[in-house]
Parts: structure tokens; sequence; C-alpha cells
């Protein structure tokens, strides 16, 4: 039996841990992801799970040390934000490579300077060619659901990489709402155990991890970490099937509000999705054909998909919680225009950068989004594809 | 939408603003109400102002901004008059509820024209005598759920008694004194 509760995403996050009972969490606080290993440490010192949890000295350790665990053959994890993660870079790329399938519970903050400790995405924006499977979330449930199908995608056998769960930074995270928590032992035998191939700890097959590549093997080593990244997609899918079974609840690649006859569309990643429904229902009460897709999986991204799935609209607002500094939009808006390119799409596509540092996104802010649109069809021309969203001049 | 309630608090670091809004979120969740309960954090630390939020609705809420026109406001530390606009954007079929020792009509003069429901309580009074201690929270928590007639006094001691048990299981001493403030907080508030 399901039960329902109020949490914040957090403790959310901290009781889906629990009830996967990892093998080893090494762990350094960091604003505002700390509850997490704070909530598993009171698990760990109650009895409740097994975990051998290690309080270390920094970011870098905390990822160096669960690098090393699931090499050995231990399921681990750890958990950070903001300029935790920029700490931890050099070793996301050697998780990712060495194909250790480990997850991180991330709680976007933005990265100083400067200095700011609310959401934003440009930590894990700029992970995202790491080699790192990314899920987002809008809420507190959708982060609690995605952790506990987090293993599940990583060590699946066609994928073998290291997943990373995110969630907005205090507006999910230190938010308490409602939210349907699964029995400890169906989470338990969705989980299942970790079974790992080939582990440091197997004394019938000695191996080595991480040594020096040549030349001549690099790029296939880089190739086939792709192909894993490849496969991630299809596999996100199959979980997710999995997954509704026990929770009744339905995850896709990306979620579609009101897609089905939408002429603009707002195309946007975490708890600001939620306010952009509600500014759908208020326009679509006016009979405006508005909608939004929702992307949970960022990396590896489906392209194609949402190609599909914005090919009938005129124009879409590609909402982009980072900067990128290229002069022209930010991470997701090159990706979804990349993909409307590659579709032949004819839409008109603009790019707003907004929400940094926490700045409050309100439901008349993603109202004017979609008057924008309507005066780009308007006009028959995008205008300014590089916008702000709420900025003060 | 037009069950949905919605509560703004303005405290200073400390005083347990952010305690208040989440207990109110529990309590309201009880009552099988869906809630929202959540901080905006600024340079947190010892006395600087702080605002925490409510949403409390029959409806799943999905919203995930802070609350601008709220129907009603709680001001933890009255200081706050001078130094924050409180009842910027607030409902005139709202509320404003002050925690202060001075009179209703001395504390009206400083709340900018607001033309809705005015209420007081002397939460430091009440906290003294039921716990000895100030917490002003827990007497304000009782007294914006009778203001905002967010669920009955019965229902409302009786879900509060469950989760300070749960809560305070490691210290069941200060159970009573934290029940007392709450039933003085219902009557004292005016």
């Amino acid at each position: 039996m399901a039960k329902r509760d109020r949490l914040s995403g957090n403790e959310a996050v901290a009781i889906a841990l629990r009830q996967i009972n990892p093998d080893v969490f090494p762990a350094f606080p960091i604003t505002p992801s700390t509850e997490i290993p704070q909530y598993f440490a009171s698990f760990v010192a109650n009895g409740q799970v097994d975990t051998e949890f290690i309080p270390v000295e920094s970011e870098h350790s905390s990822m160096s040390a669960a690098i090393g665990a699931e090499a050995a053959g231990a399921r681990s994890l750890t958990a950070t934000s903001s300029c935790g993660l920029a700490y931890m870079w050099e070793e996301l790329y050697i998780a990712a490579s060495n194909r250790l399938p480990l997850a991180l519970a991330l709680v976007n903050r933005a990265l100083s300077g400067p200095i700011n400790i609310n959401c934003d995405h440009s930590d894990s924006m700029g992970a995202r060619d790491a080699g790192w499977i990314q899920i987002y979330a809008e809420n507190n449930q959708e982060a609690y659901d995605n952790m506990v199908q987090a293993y599940r995608i990583a060590e699946h056998k066609d994928v073998r990489l290291p997943i990373m769960i995110c969630q907005d930074g205090f507006i999910t995270s230190h938010a308490v709402e409602n939210i349907e928590l699964l029995d400890d032992a169906d989470v338990k035998g969705f989980v299942g155990e970790y079974e790992p191939e080939n582990y440091l700890l197997n004394p019938e097959c000695p191996m080595a991890v991480g040594p020096y590549s040549i030349t001549d093997y690099y790029m296939e080593a880089k190739r086939n970490q792709a192909e894993g990244m490849k496969n991630a997609g299809r596999v996100v899918l199959e979980v997710a099937k999995e997954f509704a079974q026990i929770s009744g609840r339905e995850y896709g690649l990306f979620e579609e509000y009101c897609m089905e006859d939408a002429e603009r569309a707002v195309v946007i990643i975490g708890s600001a999705a939620g306010t952009t429904k509600d500014a759908i229902d208020r326009l679509r009460a006016q009979g405006e054909k508005v909608g939004m897709v929702k992307i949970r999986l960022y990396r590896p991204f489906p392209a194609e998909e949402i190609a599909g799935a914005l090919k009938n609209v005129k124009a879409v607002a590609i909402m982009d919680r980072a900067e990128g500094y290229t002069n022209h939009g930010g991470p997701l808006g090159a990706d979804v225009m990349a993909a409307l390119y590659r579709a032949r799409a004819n839409a008109f596509a603009v790019n707003y950068v907004y929400g940094l540092g926490g700045r409050d996104v309100r439901v008349e802010d993603v109202e004017s989004i979609y008057a924008d649109l309507k005066q780009v069809i308007e006009d028959g021309d995008a205008g300014e594809t590089y916008r702000y969203l709420g900025i003060r001049e | 939408m037009s069950n949905l309630t919605e509560i703004r608090w303005h405290g200073r670091g400390g005083q347990g603003a952010k305690t208040a809004a989440l207990l109110l979120a529990d309590v309201a969740f009880q009552t099988g109400k869906y809630v929202q309960g959540f901080p905006e954090y600024g340079p947190e630390r010892m006395g600087a102002p702080i605002t925490a939020y409510n949403r409390i609705s029959d409806e799943k809420i999905r919203v995930h901004s802070n609350i601008y026109d709220p129907q009603y406001v709680v001001v933890v530390d009255e200081s706050l008059l001078e130094a924050v606009d409180v009842t910027a954007g607030l409902k005139k079929d709202g509320a404003i509820l002050v925690n202060t020792q001075r009179t209703k009509e001395e504390i009206i003069p400083h709340l900018k024209g607001y033309e809705g429901k005015v209420y007081i309580i002397d939460a430091k009074k009440v906290s003294l005598a039921a716990m000895g201690k100030y917490f002003p929270n827990t007497p304000l928590l009782a007294a914006i759920v009778k203001v905002a007639g967010i669920m009955d006094e019965e229902t409302f001691l009786r879900e509060m008694k469950a989760s300070f048990s749960h809560k305070f299981a490691s210290k069941p001493e200060v159970i009573d004194g934290n029940m007392k403030a709450l039933e003085m907080a219902l009557k004292e508030v005016h």
C-alpha cells in the first residue's frame, strides 16, 4: 500500500535512498543538498540501512570514494549542489568513462559568482557533456520517483553509466508538499540487488580500472561510452513502464501538457513547469492554444522525440535556467533548436534565459512568454531569439 | 482554485517563521488538504528579515512561485512593520495578524492604509505563560489557523498534539507547554 505523506524534496529523496539501501554513501555537505546525507545519516545511526556512510573532507573526495566503491562492486552514491559539483568535475568524467553506474542526488543551485545559494541549473548544465545520464524533476514526487528508478537505468547492462537525479534547490528541495510514497518492499523488489559483471573485489577475474589509454584506443573507448548513452533513452522508457506497475505513475522522456492542438509551446525543465501548467490552464480557459513540453531526460537528449512533439506548433519558447555565454542562448535552447533544424521544422523558436540565482517565476511571467510568442507569429518573424525573462535593464 | 488559501509569513531569522509555515502545512495535510510550506532564503542569519509561505487547497498545487497576493499575512516580529512592506499585495478581503504588545489602534497606522481586517496577539505573553520561554511561532500558528478558518479548533488541537508527540518524542516535557500555548493563543487572538 502506498502511503500519502507530506515531505520536502530532500527528505523524499533521502527516504527513497533508505528504501534502496545502497552499499556506500560518501558525503560532504553543501546547501541546499545537505539535508539528504543528514537525513540518511540518521537512518544509518538508527540501523534502518546497512550502508557504509563515509563523511569525507570535500566533494572531490566524496565523488572519488563513490567511484572507488562502485569500481569495487558496491552500489554507491553521493549528493551535492553547485560548487560541490564543480569540485567533482574531473571525477565526473572518471565515473562515466569507467562505466560506473553510481548515482548522484543533485540539488540544483547557481554557481558562484556572485555567490548565491538559490536555484538555477548552471551546475548540472555545465556537467551535461560529462557522460552522465541526467534526469530532472518538477516536484518532490518526481524527485522521489526518479531516485527509485535511477539504479535500474544506470546499472542496465546496455547502459552502465552514472546517473544524476536533479531537483530544484529550495523550490522543491525545501518545500513541504504532498507526496505518495511506495512500500519499502515494493521499492526493494523493484530496484533489486546489484550484481556487477566486472568488479575489483572479484578474485576470479582480476582487472584494472582507469588505466592509461593510448591514442590507438581512446576514441573507441569514448565511442563505446556513447553507445551506452544511446541505449539509455530506451532503458529509461522500459524502467518507467515497470515503475508504473508498482506506482501507478507514468513517466516518459518528457511530459507533454496540452500539446495535442497547441500552436504555441514552452519547453522547460524543473519546478517552473508546474507554474507553466497553471499559466496554460488560465490561457486555455480564454481559448488560447498553448502547451508545454517538460524535459525529464536531458542526457541523453531525446532530440527526435522532442522535435516530434513540437512538429505542429507555430512558435516555441525554449527556457534555459542557465546562461551559456554563447551569445545566442543557453544549452537547452541549442539542443532543441538543433533538433528542430534536423527535423526541418518550420516553427519560430526563441530562447529565454530565466530564473538565474533563484529569480522567482510567476504564472504571469509564463503568460508573458505566450504573449511574446503570439507577437512572433503575428509578425511572422522571431525577432531577437536570445532573450532574458523579467530582467531589469 | 477558488478554495486556495495563500499565507505569507514575515519574521526574523531564528524566530521560527519557517518552522511555523512547515507546521501549518503539516496540520493542514492531516485534514486531507493539498499543501505547500516553504521558506524564501536570503542571506540566512539571526535577526535578518525572512519570508515563508503556505498554500492550502482542496486541489493539487502545481505552482512553484512565491506568494505576491496573499489572503493572509502573519507578522512574527512587529519591528518588520517599518522595515518590510508587509501588506504588499495583501487582499482586502483577507487579514493581517501581528504579534505585538501594543493595541490594535496603535498598530493600524503602521499598516500603510491596509483596509482589510487586522488581528493582533501578544505571542510573548502567551509563550512565556505557557512555556516559560519566548517562542512566538507556536502561538502564531494557532492564531492564524483561527483567523484564516483553516480548520476547527478541536481538530487543530488534536492534530497538533499528535504532531508534537511525534516531534518531541525524546523530550515529552515540552509537549504540554506547547499545547497550552496553542490553547491560550486561540483565546487571546483578537
